[in-house]
């Protein structure tokens, strides 16, 4: 019976740790509610598609290829990303430049992002700060597969 | 005629009450555990982009019900387990009629009391359809002809004896304060005053046999802590061979076993449609003030008494049911024989004990 009566305060305890959620959370939503703007929330959630969390400064999104002053592709197909990723989604075509100081130019520069783990070794690996992941773009989702697949075109934009 | 005609009246307006409230506590507990846990619940369903707090979501959820496919499994009885879930929600949608929503109101020279069923057994009536609803989920095991469903639904006859001793005992004393049967009546009486100005409710008088009927009526609801026979987070309940609308009758009328518990522990022991200090004539305050109202009022105050206490009730059980984990079937066996029995048996004896002094 002792016991039971011990069960009964841990009982109460639990529940008023539970009240006391809800009695806290609902003052700063009649609050919020009433245009009072607080610190403190009463929910810790984010509603997703209208508000959007900030990313971080070294967050990795969509892949974007840097241009030079002229419009043409920073890149020079040198094959370093497409030997480092380590998923293999990066096809590369080169072709011929005629400027000497360039020399080769990607004419094909292909990402599937199916593939694509968003490791961001192609941005640590290039050498003429070509590919960069800073679109802050991370809504990727498409409805057929054909639409993830990034060409020069996309990548460029 | 007219008789029959109010006595209609009065049967819609109790059904519509009960089942308005019934679709918006599923809201209610959606809401309420989102705010003990931090978040913020359903509140997408909209129509026309108007969405005030997610308040279209029982209909949502209702329209998605309709329209689920009325699967039967080929290896079940058809018919018990089609009779199953209508037994289960008539039971418990048929003790409303018992409960008294307000005092007698007159129009044109009749008295209507705001209660359908005004029977003299009226507490035991009101029990007897509560234990009754257990056909329910018993032929729902049954008829289901599935052995995962059916060890559900005798989870929940086990459940059921162990529980419904101590519910029927722990009222034996209230009935002994106040001598009667009638919930009318016990709602009156809980109107009169002790020592001149505290109001006689049953949780004053009966402290101890309100927290034992208020575990046994959470162990009626079958709900989390007490949810043996649906055990929905791990093991399979009786309810496994139902889909659509017809799992939608089980789980209404779970929902509208806690606003029965709720209404009974109101009638009960916390007096019912009675607001402190207020008759028909007005508030006469024990102090000597008196502030007359018309009788309109004092209905009116009564009625939204009344409905104020319900929701009270509903949030605490909403609130326990978001707080414990489930009890183990054992320990469940343990509370209701050796624990609820003794001590609603104790209640009774120091009952009768102070009352023959």
């Amino acid at each position: 019976m002792l016991k039971a009566l011990g069960y009964f305060i841990e009982l109460l305890k639990g529940t008023g740790i539970t009240a006391r959620h809800f009695v806290v959370n609902m003052w700063f939503h009649t609050v919020n509610l009433v245009g009072i703007k607080t610190k403190r929330k009463g929910a810790v959630t984010i509603q997703y598609p209208e508000q959007k969390k900030e990313l971080a400064a070294r967050h990795r999104s969509l892949h974007r290829l840097m241009k030079r002053e002229d419009g043409k592709p920073r890149c020079v197909a040198c094959m370093l990303c497409a030997t480092v990723c380590p998923a293999e989604c990066i096809y590369i075509e080169a072709a011929e430049d005629p400027d000497l100081e360039i020399q080769k130019y990607p004419s094909i520069f292909v990402i599937d992002l199916k593939r694509c783990c968003f490791c961001g070794f192609c941005v640590e690996a290039c050498p003429e700060d070509a590919i960069r992941m800073d679109t802050a773009k991370i809504d990727l989702a498409q409805t057929t597969p054909e639409d993830l697949v990034f060409g020069l075109d996309k990548l460029l934009k | 005629m007219t008789d029959i005609g109010i006595l209609l009246i009065k049967i819609v307006l109790a059904l519509v009450w009960f089942l308005v409230l019934t679709l918006y506590l599923t809201w209610a507990e959606r809401k309420e555990s989102a705010v003990i846990q931090d978040r913020i619940g359903a509140n997408r369903a909209s129509i026309f982009g108007i969405r005030i707090l997610g308040l279209f979501q029982p209909f949502a959820d209702a329209i998605k019900m309709i329209f689920k496919e009325d699967f039967v499994p080929v290896f079940s009885r058809k018919f018990l387990h089609t009779l199953a879930p209508f037994l289960s929600f008539f039971f418990v949608a048929i003790t409303i009629a018992a409960i008294p929503f307000g005092d007698d109101i007159r129009i044109a020279g009749k008295t209507i009391s705001l209660q359908i069923f005004d029977a003299n057994i009226g507490l035991l009536f009101v029990l007897a359809m509560l234990s009754l609803g257990i056909y329910g989920i018993i032929l729902s095991g049954w008829a289901s002809n599935n052995r995962f469903a059916l060890l559900g639904s005798i989870r929940g006859a086990a459940q059921l004896i162990s529980y419904e001793v101590a519910l029927g005992l722990s009222l034996v004393g209230l009935i002994m304060v106040y001598p009667s049967l009638r919930l009318s009546e016990i709602v009156r009486a809980q109107g009169s005053l002790l020592l001149g100005f505290f109001p006689a409710w049953g949780v004053f008088l009966q402290p101890l046999g309100f927290i034992i009927f208020l575990f046994a009526a959470l162990a009626e609801t079958k709900r989390v802590p007490f949810d043996l026979p649906e055990g929905e987070s791990e093991i399979i309940g009786f309810f496994a061979e139902y889909g659509g609308l017809k799992w939608g009758l089980f789980m209404m009328t779970d929902f509208m076993e806690i606003i029965i518990v709720s209404a009974l522990l109101t009638t009960l022991f916390f007096g019912g449609w009675q607001v402190p200090w207020l008759s028909t004539a007005g508030f006469e305050f024990p102090w000597g003030w008196k502030w007359h109202l018309g009788p309109w009022l004092v209905t009116a105050l009564e009625v939204a008494a009344f409905n104020i206490k319900v929701f009270i009730f509903c949030w605490l059980q909403i609130l326990i049911r978001w707080t414990y984990p489930r009890l183990r079937y054992d320990q469940l066996m343990d509370l209701g024989w050796k624990l609820l029995v003794p001590l609603s048996l104790l209640n009774i004896l120091g009952t009768a004990i102070v009352m023959s002094l």
